[in-house]
């Protein structure tokens, strides 16, 4: 067991604990961080999606022994402050067409959403329906309509 | 300001009634409440509605559903319990609600706080409404299910809310020594006509009743409604998109560490016995492991160590309920147990033969559940639709008298009929009870696939028949695997129909069959129509129960198909011939603006088509139309990981709720039933073999995503039609999963006949059963974007 040491949400964290529990359970079970959410813990239902140094990433697959100390975690949390703003832009969005149902799924939906967009910029374009066919976010309550429409309205903020 | 007839003290003795408005306007019944601060109460419960007249083509006899619904169950159950909900006045000018029932995504809450706010003349967001602990003496009234939440909860809530307002203005007329009809209230503020002026808040203990007494009251009209029928954000958005909302995973109890079971590798297996327990407990972060009836339960620092020594446990099983059965094998039994049709069908016949497959509930957040069980008391923590049930079993199974145990109602991450199984909190109680410390137990997603709760699996046969313009006969025949319905329908029912099997005992006579008579209905005048249920198996043979709605999505989904047949055989247009059929006016009219806002008969691209449907349930009606893409470049198109297939381009759905409270929040409810019946119809079951279900997460159970939900998805809500308002939670999957059917069958020009359609192909590689649970990966670094 050593003491891992990085940043998240703008606060350098200490964490004793063995390297190879999965950073999902370090963020919620030891941090208290509790906006990225457990759905399946394989990296397939998306529900932990954080960033990592400003790029979407799943918690739940990576070994808190893999983070370095330079390394900033942002999760739905720390995202405002980002933009310096009381919400991102995405969040406005989101309750602009009150996307949440029961929410459980949409601080994940909302970071991979701000990731998306950026990543369609980067690559020149943006944000189109193919770039939201590729997000992989699971929302049981099928609030996808609302999710495309928001992250259409949310871009045009970013 | 208007006023509306006030009862007594304080300052309403000298109010004049307002004769205008009280002529003919029913009183609705309440109670003032002795309390230090103002309470209203009121009755959980309300009338039913009268049957609706048939008319046209050749008339079917009025169906039990059309007369006696679900849900008229359900209300009139709710009436000789008589039990209260009360809203609360408090000295910071909100109002405080504690609501029994459990929000689930579904919008209750808000639906709840926009009742108060319309009769209580104060803003949306001054209005606080919680969840209520299990109360055992509230009956039947505080299970969720039905769809029945909005139906049962209109007149009570308001009716305390109206009283509430009437006596706040009471007391400022007392203040001001004015006349109530003097005084005018703007958003929770009250104004003497000097202007003068004070909130609620101020007004609460002065306006709290010294003792317990009656009172009624009149609710605004319909014409006077400024926030019923409008347009609300959710109340819980802010945390929703803040990560702030908490559900029971999130919830801090002291000590309650996570817990993780491990599980049989088959359905329903139990424990043996397990080898390695002492090792096990020696892993990094573990606490405990001990044997529970269900598996062995172990207690770490984090789920992940749960994970790992789950996975590290060497158990032995005993065999599970149905170790031999496979998709075949209970395919087998359901055509066994078919029954014949009536020698009624004279004329052309047109027949259908349909199966459909099991399928989860899958809510996201996984059952969890907090329990803390003392020697002489237990508290619990869980999202549940069933509370006063789970409160009892959870007492029964600790042997502690009924008060000494706690239940807290959590918000859930989606229910879809999950929640009404308390089988997790048991799970929990056992736990703490055994270990002698508090745990936060939560399912594995696999746990969720291979030992939840399934939709029976089921064959539906319809055989109709016509002559010329008239169908003569509609029969369906429905055989499906017993569903479960002793968790909340079963008590219900059997209390109201007369007959009382003991739970489990006799589901399908007692339960299932008068389920399937109230919710079922063909809505055409097909001449001379029946439909039946026969079940397979006892109750519990399978763990099933209803999966955001009962039988309807696969029925009417086997009905719908046959109609497009009907009309094709006639040389009818689907829609048309849906017209002319069709028997009641408000489907007639969501059928007529889906057709004109969607564009029905428009010119499609070959391999592509449109589709349109209709349904009514829940006192509301909807029509879909679909629009679907089954060329082979959109079928094939490759995303890693998924199952991709044909793709619903376009949706548009109408739904007449009979007043809609909250608009936005009935399109959410469409649109998510949208999104159930794309999974349904196409791409989301469960494939038995062995006893094992092999669905095992969610890159197996593919329930829609991004890449399978349409580019447009529009929902137009009618206008008030009823002006009381229907259940909306279930109310959108049947007629969208009939639609995409319909519409797979127009644009290949093959009818499905297995749901959903891609069954018959298993594209994944089953996860192993033992180890139980599928390690996480490590290389989520190697997909960041």
């Amino acid at each position: 067991m050593r003491t891992h040491t990085f940043i998240v949400n703008g606060e350098r964290v200490h964490v004793k604990i063995e390297s190879d529990v999965r950073l999902l359970w370090v963020l919620r079970d030891v941090l208290g961080i509790n906006g990225p959410k457990y759905g399946c813990g394989i990296n397939v239902c998306k529900a932990c999606t954080s960033h990592i140094n400003g790029k979407a990433f799943n918690p739940c697959s990576v070994r808190v022994g893999d983070i370095k100390g330079g390394d900033e975690i942002t999760t739905i949390e720390g995202l405002p402050d980002t933009v310096g703003a009381d919400l991102h832009p995405m969040q406005e969005a989101w309750l602009a067409r009150d996307v949440a149902q029961c929410g459980y799924c949409q601080p994940g939906q909302i970071m991979a959403a701000v990731a998306k967009v950026r990543q369609a910029r980067e690559e020149g374009h943006e944000i189109s329906d193919a770039d939201i066919d590729e997000i992989r976010n699971i929302c049981r309550c099928g609030t996808y309509a609302r999710i495309r429409e928001a992250i259409k309205e949310g871009a045009k903020k970013m | 300001m208007e006023h509306r007839g006030s009862s007594e003290e304080p300052g309403s003795d000298n109010a004049p009634q307002d004769p205008g408005r009280n002529v003919g306007r029913r009183r609705f019944l309440g109670y003032l409440v002795a309390a230090p601060t103002l309470a209203v109460a009121a009755q959980l419960g309300e009338s039913a509605t009268t049957p609706r007249a048939a008319n046209a083509v050749i008339p079917s006899p009025p169906e039990q559903q059309e007369i006696y619904d679900l849900n008229d169950l359900l209300t009139l159950a709710a009436k000789p319990t008589s039990n209260l909900i009360a809203v609360v006045i408090n000295s910071d000018g909100t109002a405080s609600f504690d609501m029994p029932r459990a929000e689930s995504g579904q919008g209750i809450t808000t639906m709840a706080a926009m009742l108060i706010a319309e009769e209580l003349d104060l803003p949306l967001d001054k209005i606080n409404v919680t969840l209520a602990d299990a109360r055992p003496e509230l009956l039947f009234n505080q299970f969720t299910g039905a769809s029945n939440t909005t139906i049962a909860m209109y007149e009570p809530i308001r009716t305390a809310a109206a009283i509430a307002r009437e006596r706040l203005l009471g007391a400022a007329a007392v203040r001001f020594g004015v006349t109530v009809d003097r005084l005018t209230v703007r958003a929770g503020v009250v104004y003497a006509p000097d202007g003068r002026a004070t909130g609620y808040g101020e007004l609460a203990v002065r306006a709290a009743s010294q003792r317990t007494r009656e009172v009624d009251v009149t609710l605004k009209d319909a014409s006077e409604f400024s926030v019923i029928g409008t347009p609300r954000n959710r109340i819980d958005a802010l945390d929703a998109v803040t990560g702030r909302k908490t559900f029971a995973m999130d919830r801090a109890v002291p000590d309650a560490l996570p817990t993780m079971i491990c599980r049989p590798p088959t359905i329903k297996g139990t424990p043996r016995a397990v080898a390695n327990a002492d090792d096990v407990r020696q892993m990094p972060g573990v606490t405990h492991v001990v044997q529970i009836a269900t598996g062995i339960a172990v207690r770490a620092k984090t789920f992940g160590q749960c994970i790992d020594a789950v996975n590290a446990l060497d158990v032995t099983w005993n065999p599970g309920t149905v170790d031999t059965e496979s998709d075949d094998t209970v395919l087998a039994k359901l055509r066994e147990a078919e029954t014949d049709f009536s020698p009624l069908h004279t004329g052309e016949v047109v027949e259908g033969d349909f199966v459909f497959h099991f399928r989860n509930n899958a809510a996201l957040e996984p059952n969890t559940a907090v329990a803390d069980v003392r020697p002489d008391r237990a508290e619990i923590w869980a999202p549940l639709q069933a509370p006063i049930l789970c409160k009892e079993q959870v007492a029964e199974q600790l042997g502690l008298p009924l008060d000494a145990v706690t239940v807290h109602v959590e918000q859930a991450g989606g229910a879809f009929g999950r929640r009404m199984f308390n089988d997790v909190v048991l799970e929990a109680t056992e736990a703490s009870r055994k270990m002698g410390r508090p745990v936060k137990l939560m399912w594995h997603r696999t746990d969720e696939c291979r030992q939840g709760r399934t939709h029976p699996m089921c064959t539906s046969r319809i055989r109709a028949s016509f002559s010329g313009n008239n169908v003569l006969t509609f029969e369906q025949l429905h055989t499906s695997v017993a569903t479960d319905y002793t968790q909340g329908f079963g008590e219900i029912i059997s209390a109201k129909v007369g007959t009382v099997p003991s739970m489990g005992m006799a589901n399908e006579e007692g339960y299932a069959k008068p389920v399937f008579n109230a919710t079922v209905n063909v809505p055409y005048h097909f001449g001379n129509v029946s439909h039946s249920l026969d079940e397979i198996y006892t109750y519990d043979t399978f763990p099933t129960g209803s999966v955001r709605n009962l039988v309807n999505p696969d029925v009417r989904t086997a009905q719908e198909l046959i109609v497009d047949r009907l009309a094709a055989r006639m040389g009818k247009d689907p829609y048309e011939f849906r017209r002319e059929f069709i028997d009641d006016d408000r489907l007639r009219a969501v059928l007529d603006t889906v057709a004109k806002e969607g564009d029905w008969g428009r010119e499609m691209a070959p391999k592509t088509a449109q589709a349109i449907t209709v349904h009514k349930e829940y006192k509301g009606a909807t029509a879909c139309l679909v629009e679907i893409d089954c060329r082979d470049e959109t079928v094939n198109r490759e995303i890693r990981g998924a199952v991709t297939g044909p793709r619903v381009t376009r949706v548009v759905m109408a739904v007449d709720a009979g007043l809609a409270i909250n608009p936005r929040g009935l399109e959410a409810q469409m649109q998510g039933g949208i999104m159930d019946g794309i999974a349904q119809a196409l791409t989301s079951s469960l494939h038995l073999r062995d006893g094992v279900l092999l669905e095992g997460s969610w890159d197996d159970y593919f329930y829609t995503r991004h890449w399978n939900a349409p580019f447009e998805t529009r929902v137009i809500v009618m206008p008030p039609t009823t002006g009381e308002p229907g259940g909306a939670g279930e109310l959108g999957v049947p007629s969208a999963m009939a639609a995409v059917a319909c519409a797979y069958a127009r644009a290949t020009g093959t009818v499905p006949t297995t749901f959903p359609i891609n069954h018959d192909t298993l594209s994944f590689t089953p996860k192993p059963t033992v180890p139980p649970l599928p390690p996480s990966p490590t290389n989520g670094l190697q997909f960041a974007y």
